[in-house]
């Protein structure tokens, strides 16, 4: 359905090598650096209309076709595509896989100058770095300024750091059910998943690579306790309520099976145990557990206003990017109260802002689903946001 | 756009810098914007009208006047509108007094509870007037604080606020004839209008 236009930037296999490499803000120096991305769209002649979409904590570049992995369709195949709110027909997408992922980037599972991977001795990254490898891939592209950075989650974090980076580098932006820092609560739920990885016993100081297995059983429970707070109650209940089922492996006899042991009464197990069991299982799958505790740290140390004595302000005084800051009423993750004092801080930079809370009982995972009011509201703010950078409508450039 | 936010627009100077507190559906900074030129923005209290005005491409963000103004600094606007709203408001004179630390000028249109109609119902029957401007009973009201247009140019004069410019007007938002006798606008005026300015 969608066509991927990015040979004619001589990607290889949708992966950008960059030989000069990145300086962390850990002091150390990553290079080469492969940055996996995927476009969608044609980049205008005067390279004015691409949008970078930054993808959450565990997404990748696949955001508007089938994943190759799950086959799934891309994470945001039903906002992203042609006459979609993000408008492909007009706008130059991109989507790169962050570094520190592992579909594709730099990350734990990419082979350290030592000449194995990474592991666990892959250095420790932060937000901003993940900006600063995408700014060089822009380079790479040619494109100078940014129409809009569009994410949500750990992508609008990317977002808010972009301008606070690269302001001049950035027309719009929109960060979607996200924050401005990482909470104590992020923060806690983030160490439940990191230990969950450290218990398993093939998790083996994070070298399970060299055992051949991968610490399924922790990357699973860590999976399925994030999943829970990417729902809500009202969400649980609608789609699981008390319900139960028969659990297949207590009929088979069986006590322990698959990637997570079960232990269920009278062989019967709830819905939603099922439900998080399939999530769990079919993360590791797909995902690196050296690629999740690197990225929830860099989560983890998130703070934009902690180089500016707490002043959230700060980092956008003078800023000209024009800003959506959209929440969901029953995000609890990432709660409305962090999109209201973001964007109240933007208020006191002077910075021209919308900010709307979209009403879901879908917690913080409403920004993945359908809500059209969410789409509106990305329709008219990317569609209003062309209008003020004197992009032409609906034609290519 | 309604008759009255045409004679507010029309006391804002092409490419100003304009906050809409109450924009509702974002006609008035849609028109500043397209005929004005001007960088108007919203604060809308009603998140519809909010998503609305966004699903427009406006910007709007969602707030109120009580409690969004003091996150501006100082001087971040040229103009600052208040559209029939003031009577609604917890604290109105700290609002004006937001509105005009962030605004050089301030815009505000109220309903006015001096009305001729109101007093004489207030008078004849002892009740809480009811008419077409001021159609909620007492205990559904939002508007907690109904002032005239006397008592308004007694507070502005109270906080040192220049008034540079003042029309009665009626319901459907029509400038009305009383422009030179404050008594008279003040008697058969249904809605006001005031551009302020800091002194």
């Amino acid at each position: 359905m969608m066509s991927v236009l990015y040979d004619n930037l001589a990607t290889r296999d949708g992966v950008v090598t960059l030989p000069e490499g990145l300086a962390l803000d850990c002091g150390q120096h990553i290079a080469p650096l492969d940055i996996a991305c995927r476009t969608y769209g044609t980049l205008s002649p005067a390279k004015d209309n691409a949008i970078l979409v930054c993808h959450a904590l565990t997404g990748d570049q696949y955001l508007a076709e089938p994943h190759p992995l799950t086959g799934k369709p891309g994470w945001w195949s039903r906002m992203v595509g042609p006459g979609l709110p993000i408008d492909t027909d007009r706008f130059f997408v991109i989507c790169s896989n962050v570094l520190g992922g592992c579909m594709g980037s730099t990350g734990p599972c990419s082979i350290s100058p030592k000449g194995e991977r990474w592991g666990t001795e892959f250095p420790p990254i932060t937000i901003r770095d993940m900006v600063r490898a995408q700014a060089l891939l822009l380079d790479h592209f040619g494109i100078e300024r940014l129409f809009a950075a569009i994410g949500g989650s750990m992508g609008g974090m990317l977002v808010l750091e972009w301008v606070a980076t690269y302001p001049e580098r950035v027309f719009a932006a929109m960060a979607v059910a996200t924050a401005p820092y990482h909470s104590a609560q992020n923060i806690a739920f983030n160490e439940v998943s990191r230990q969950a990885i450290y218990a398993d016993p093939d998790w083996h100081g994070g070298r399970y690579w060299a055992h051949d297995v991968v610490p399924a059983r922790g990357l699973a429970v860590a999976r399925m306790m994030a999943h829970i707070t990417y729902l809500s109650e009202e969400a649980l209940t609608r789609k699981f309520g008390r319900r139960v089922r028969r659990d297949p492996k207590a009929a088979a006899g069986s006590t322990a099976g698959g990637v997570i042991g079960t232990a269920s009464l009278f062989g019967e197990m709830f819905e939603v145990e099922s439900y998080l069991r399939h999530q769990g299982s079919s993360f590791v799958n797909r995902f690196d557990a050296n690629s999740y505790l690197t990225i929830t740290r860099a989560l983890d140390y998130f703070d934009l206003s902690a180089d500016h004595d707490g002043d959230l302000a700060a980092p956008f005084v003078g800023v000209k990017t024009r800003f959506c800051v959209v929440s969901f009423s029953s995000d609890w993750l990432f709660p409305t109260s962090q999109s209201r004092a973001m964007a109240r801080a933007l208020n006191r930079a002077g910075v021209n802002v919308s900010f709307v809370e979209i009403e879901s009982d879908r917690g913080h995972d409403s920004f993945l689903l359908d809500e059209p009011d969410f789409d509106r509201t990305m329709r008219g703010f990317v569609n209003g946001a062309a209008e003020h950078a004197g992009l032409r409508r609906g034609g290519r450039g | 756009m309604r008759l009255d936010q045409r004679l507010i627009a029309d006391m804002i100077r092409p490419r100003s810098r304009v906050l809409d507190v109450g924009s509702g559906d974002g006609a008035l900074i849609d028109h500043l914007y397209r005929n004005r030129q001007c960088d108007a923005r919203g604060i809308e209290i009603d998140m519809g009208e909010v998503t609305r005005s966004v699903a427009h491409g406006l910007p709007v963000m969602h707030g109120d006047a009580d409690h969004d103004l003091s996150y501006y600094p100082d001087d971040s606007f040229d103009y600052v509108v208040l559209q029939r709203t003031l009577q609604a408001v917890e604290r109105p004179r700290e609002v004006l007094r937001q509105m005009l630390r962030i605004g050089r000028h301030a815009i505000v249109s109220f309903p006015n509870f001096g009305h001729w109609r109101l007093r004489l119902q207030l008078l004849t029957t002892g009740r809480m007037p009811m008419t077409p401007v001021w159609h909620t009973q007492w205990y559904e009201t939002p508007n907690i604080h109904p002032c005239t247009i006397r008592d308004f140019l007694a507070l502005c004069e109270a906080e040192g606020y220049v008034v540079d410019q003042w029309l009665a007007i009626d319901e459907v938002g029509d400038r009305a004839p009383w422009r030179r006798s404050i008594r008279l606008a003040n008697l058969f005026g249904e809605q006001a209008l005031f551009l302020l300015r800091r002194a």
